[in-house]
């Protein structure tokens, strides 16, 4: 019985968050690399140009967002990889733990760092 | 309706001969999707550099003490392999979000009949926004 072939168990909440997650990171994943490779070049980078940036509120919640979404993907995604080539019982659940243990490491990080070009989290 | 279709292992490499425009998309997208959370982590890490340089901790750099951020990320900037790896990151990264684009459309039902066709699309604009981005990547590492 001919049957339509998906790693994701289609119409399921994850699936349809991996999806979601995708068409928002087309848009940001893009503005991102044409601001600080195009507009801004990556050798031209300073302390001083990023805090300037991160202090607005606008674009520290759009960073934000995209370091949650990113990790989100990613992460869902290499779960996903792993389940499709046959990952299965404990080791799927101690797979499962280990990637939710490096994103919130990963989430951690990425905020403080953002806080600290920010000076804390900003207001206006 | 669609095929059902048993791939076995895709480590089986030695099927490779046998990959249609699909099999190749899949291996390409899940290669690059490997590469961009391996990218992401490695990012976080370098950029947390200010976190010690919003306290003020500076480094030499150049023969003046800079702020260990900027002196980080400038120094490694300065690195022609660096460069060189950045303009891969783009040509990874613009890969996944075409060959993403057409699978989001494609689980909306558009365009499945020419899925090969949007895979060599995808191929050939991947090609040529990373040539055409080589100069802006590669400006000032010599």
């Amino acid at each position: 019985m001919a049957e339509r072939y998906s790693s994701f168990e289609s119409g399921g909440r994850m699936w349809l968050l991996q999806r979601v997650t995708a068409a928002f990171l087309l848009v940001v994943l893009a503005f991102h690399f044409f601001l600080l490779h195009f507009v801004h070049h990556a050798d031209e980078v300073t302390l001083a140009a990023s805090s300037a940036r991160m202090e607005q509120l606008s674009y520290y919640s759009l960073m934000v967002l995209f370091l949650v979404t990113a990790t989100f993907h990613g992460v869902n995604g290499v779960y996903n990889a792993l389940i499709n080539q046959g990952l299965t019982g404990t080791k799927r659940t101690v797979v499962k733990w280990t990637l939710v243990a490096a994103s919130v490491v990963l989430l951690f990080q990425g905020i403080r760092t953002a806080n600290a070009w920010a000076g804390g989290f900003p207001l206006l | 309706m669609s095929q059902s279709y048993n791939r076995g292992l895709i480590e089986d490499f030695s099927r490779w001969r046998e990959f249609e425009a699909g099999m190749w998309a899949w291996i390409f997208h899940k290669f690059t999707g490997w590469v961009l959370i391996g990218y992401l982590f490695t990012h976080i890490a370098v950029l947390s550099t200010a976190i010690p340089a919003a306290d003020g901790a500076t480094m030499m750099f150049e023969g003046s003490q800079t702020d260990v951020f900027t002196g980080t990320i400038v120094s490694l900037e300065g690195l022609l392999l660096v460069r060189i790896l950045e303009v891969g990151l783009l040509a990874v990264a613009v890969f996944h979000m075409l060959n993403g684009t057409r699978l989001l459309l494609v689980d909306l039902g558009v365009g499945l009949e020419a899925q090969d066709k949007s895979f060599y699309a995808s191929l050939i604009l991947t090609g040529a926004i990373t040539v055409a981005s080589v100069p802006t990547f590669i400006a000032g590492a010599f």
